[in-house]
């Protein structure tokens, strides 16, 4: 029986540089107590139509041009504001992407679930009480009685989602909404929040309309699939048929270039391999799909073979051992004791030349901090650094200006790390200026082209600011920027985890081809164990500061040694529907 | 993306960006052209105005005419040339004073953000011990002070450039009271920009900065501050009025312009005083007072949006 039915739906953006179709002619449906995937990349529209149901999109700029959105029979779009609250929070309820933020840190969490109760139904606070404490034991929180009156502060992100998840269902709605619920979270903390929404979803015979870009979470959980691109549906159904069978050339792309655990090769295919977009005379996009795909997949296979390193034994560039770095927490002025965090504690790791060591953690193991402290933008507490045999951690600030030129990192938000208010162009000559290289004005120019052109951008854009560029080119102007100076030592954090798996596949090929173009060394840190496997000769997995684990990549998947490495493999979302 | 093709785009700077995108801005072209022609006015009424000090008490509070455009005031001087005059002292107090602001309290708050630590705490309580006394006060100290060299700065000047000794004097009188000014309101918007460098510190670009071994101070003043120009050069549109009549306030405790010489921040106090009987003494020099403030008001906004480089380009 249909619950929600979306019927050529049109939601558009109005603003001062034009119209956006985010959501574009759309039709489908959910039925009682089943779970629909919406699957697409950042722009596709998949959360716009999420909030279009319930009328969330601030009005203007959004605005529903035509179609119809009906619940249970029901006319949403032209329901009068009282009557559509009436529905919000009690017969549909939606939970966000950041549990962070979206619960208000003043209020106790008992005082925050029981509030749409309260809200929406005529009993007593009592009840509610019993209701809201029975419905976090559901979702899994523990000494729920207890629990119940603490503040947001003092759970984690995995139990602030379940929270959420409480909230939303202490109602007993029909239809959840959940908006990437599992985005902002470790895998092992996103594969209980899935295993809670699949039974509740048993349990209590809900409908969830599941919002996410991730394919793999899609396979886990979703009964159907609707997959989405730039504001239209392209294909649509069973879960097991579109992973098995796809017949979208887009969706084809997509399966294809999620790096997965099996996969063996080397680089990675892109969209653009199996997908052709054209504009049409009346500005509407034509997706076809490209008649050569064979040959181009063919053609990275080639490159895979000619780009096998033989297991030489290569000279060591970077060794570090027993590294330590402490910080304080608390206390301070007024005497109260301080806390000591072991972001890093007694690591030692060693990469050779031209090799990529993969580093794995979940947020907080102190991965990042220990690549900024290899770099020495972190001060260490005690261990050594030896980089092509020179002792870093005894240089000063200014005897480590030489190795800047030698060693690089590119970040995790390509919108943060390019200062907005320098072209390109002046992004990229400033390095090359402070380190002396070029002779002259004209001489730095053709490096920054050919730099440019390396990284597979235009040499029309050098005299753009960093804003009119998407994520995916602004993250290969950082990696110009760090190649500016001719580096042989590259640390990428997180360098691809902001990013659709789409022009993630681009961003991971782009490394690969500049590690072999120029004998690159990496250091490549990433909470996603497929990717980091992807890249990397030899990986290391790290928790609370400490190694838990390291050895050959592919060996340690095949053969994982320590339980946690275990329990990140199994945590992983399958690629295929495992039902 | 193929890049074979190196046709660059026709390179445009920051400012001339900005430029483009503030001729677009009605209000601020507006308001822009109001101070351009108010300031001309104030600075050539000599040429087309009478004596702004000739009394003539046979003929207090006469009505406009063709003599006396606004009329005359309560010892029958000219009011509109006293109105030109005194914006002279008005125009030269909001802007001397905005930019020696300015420019302190960028360079302060900035190091003293980016430095952080302990540099920030002795920073920051020297400005907390300034705040706490009152200002006023801090700026009489500190204009008695500059004014004894009043006297030597006159000699100096006529000495040496052959300057007018009257109008020299004239300047001199006024100068210490601008510098008194702007050096002690730069406290506000030193903490201002220092809380901006500090979330702006924050950011990777800047961490990128450190690992391609860019130097502190190019960091700093390249990377840094240029980020957070916007917030300040709204702010600081907003002071001038605030000086202005900080300029007034002084006058009237004896310590700003001398009588006979006026200023907006005096004709408006006198003008009180005949609020019952003759109004215009009050609302004319008041209209151009407002009429300037409004005017810097949009002309700031518009900067602001003229500066930010992630407004459309359109």
């Amino acid at each position: 029986m249909t619950l929600l039915n979306i019927k050529n739906l049109k939601t558009y953006f109005h603003t001062r540089a034009g119209t956006t179709r985010a959501v574009d002619d759309i039709s489908f449906s959910i039925n009682k107590g089943e779970i629909v995937g919406v699957v697409g990349e950042s722009g596709s529209g998949k959360s716009v139509t999420c909030h279009s149901v319930l009328g969330l999109l601030p009005q203007p700029p959004a605005k529903v041009e035509g179609g119809s959105v009906t619940f249970d029979n029901e006319e949403l779009l032209d329901l009068p504001k009282p009557l559509l609250r009436a529905i919000r929070g009690k017969r549909i309820s939606m939970i966000f992407q950041d549990p962070m933020s979206c619960l208000n840190p003043y209020l106790q969490i008992l005082d925050q679930i029981i509030e749409p109760i309260l809200i929406h139904e005529n009993v007593s606070r009592q009840k509610a009480e019993a209701r809201a404490i029975a419905m976090m034991k559901k979702v899994g929180i523990r000494d729920a009685d207890y629990r119940a009156h603490s503040y947001p502060h003092e759970f984690s992100g995995g139990m602030r989602q379940r929270v959420m998840i409480a909230m939303a269902l202490v109602t007993k709605p029909d239809l959840l909404l959940a908006d990437e619920p599992t985005t902002a979270l470790d895998v092992t903390v996103q594969a209980r929040i899935l295993e809670i929404l699949r039974n509740l979803k048993n349990d209590l015979g809900i409908a969830v309309l599941f919002v996410t870009h991730d394919l793999g979470v899609v396979a886990e959980i979703a009964d159907r699939v609707v997959v989405m691109y730039r504001g239209k549906i392209v294909e649509q159904g069973e879960t097991r048929d579109i992973f098995k069978n796809p017949s979208h050339p887009y969706v084809k792309g997509l399966l294809a270039c999620r790096p997965t655990l099996e996969t063996q090769h080397r680089v990675l295919p892109t969209v653009d391999d199996f997908l052709q977009t054209e504009v049409g005379k009346d500005g509407s996009l034509i997706l076809s799909e490209r008649s050569d795909t064979k040959e181009r997949i063919a053609g990275l296979e080639e490159q895979v073979k000619s780009g096998v390193n033989q297991n030489d034994t290569l000279p060591l560039l970077l060794q570090v051992k027993a590294l330590k770095v402490y910080f304080h927490s608390g206390g301070g002025f007024l005497g109260n004791p301080r806390k000591i965090i072991k972001a890093v504690d007694d690591i030692d790791l060693e990469i050779p030349r031209g090799k990529t060591l993969g580093l794995v953690g979940e947020s907080g193991c102190g991965k990042t901090t220990l690549g900024r402290a290899i770099l020495r933008l972190q001060r260490s507490n005690s261990g050594s650094i030896l980089y092509n045999e020179c002792e870093l951690t005894s240089l000063s600030q200014s005897e480590m200006l030489k190795f800047r030129k030698r060693m690089q990192i590119i970040f995790q938000d390509p919108y943060a790390s390019l200062n907005p208010r320098q072209t390109i162009e002046q992004t990229l000559v400033e390095p090359m200026l402070v380190h002396r290289i070029g002779s002259n004005h004209s001489d730095r120019r053709d490096r920054i082209v050919s730099l440019l052109e390396e990284v597979g951008l235009g040499a029309e854009f050098i005299l753009r600011y960093p804003h009119e560029f998407s994520g995916g080119q602004r993250q290969r102007i950082s990696v110009a920027r760090a190649l500016a100076v001719e580096p042989e030592f590259i640390v990428c954090d997180e360098c691809v985890s902001a990013m659709d798996v789409s022009v993630q596949a681009q961003v991971l090929n782009l490394l690969r081809k500049l590690q072999k173009r120029r004998n690159l060394t990496y250091l490549f840190i990433s909470h996603d164990l497929s990717v980091v496997k992807f890249m990397s000769d030899d990986m290391m997995v790290m928790k609370n500061g400490q190694v838990m684990e390291s050895g050959n990549a592919e060996e340690m998947y095949k053969n994982p040694q320590s339980e946690y490495t275990r329990e990140l493999l199994d945590a992983i979302p399958e690629s295929t529907p495992s039902y | 993306m193929t890049g074979q093709t190196s046709t660059v785009t026709q390179g445009s700077s920051l400012w001339k960006d900005a430029q483009a995108r503030m001729s677009k801005n009605k209000f601020a072209m507006g308001g822009l052209w109001v101070i351009v022609i108010m300031f001309s006015l104030c600075f050539i009424c000599a040429w087309f105005c009478t004596d702004p000090n000739q009394v003539n008490l046979t003929n207090k509070f006469a009505p406009s005419s063709g003599d006396h455009w606004f009329g005359t005031d309560a010892l029958g001087r000219d009011l509109f040339a006293r109105i030109l005059y005194g914006g002279q002292v008005s125009i030269l107090v909001g802007l001397i004073a905005t930019a020696v602001s300015v420019a302190i309290g960028i360079v302060y708050g900035a190091i003293s953000g980016f430095a952080g630590g302990r540099t920030d705490a002795v920073m920051m309580r020297i400005v907390d011990t300034l705040l706490a006394i009152p200002f006023l006060v801090l700026v009489i100290v500190l204009q008695a002070t500059l004014s004894d060299w009043s006297g030597d700065a006159t000699r100096w000047i006529v000495e040496n450039f052959k300057w007018d000794k009257e109008f020299t004097d004239r300047l001199t009188n006024v100068v210490p009271l601008f510098f008194a000014l702007g050096l002690l309101g730069w406290l506000t918007l030193s903490r201002i920009v220092r809380a901006q460098v500090m979330s702006i510190k924050e950011l990777e670009f800047v961490e990128a900065a450190v690992a391609l071994g860019y130097s502190k101070a190019r960091i700093l003043f390249r990377h840094v501050i240029p980020n957070v120009l916007g917030p300040t050069v709204v702010y600081s549109t907003l002071t001038v009025p605030g000086f202005i009549m900080y300029e007034a306030i002084l006058s009237f405790l004896g310590l700003g312009v001398e009588s006979p010489n006026s200023s907006w921040g005096v004709l408006i106090k006198e003008g009180a005083n005949f609020l019952e009987t003759e109004v215009q003494l009050l609302l004319l020099p008041g209209l151009f007072f407002s009429l300037t403030l409004f005017s810097l008001n949009f002309l700031g906004d518009g900067l602001r949006d003229a500066l930010d480089v992630k407004a459309a380009k359109d």
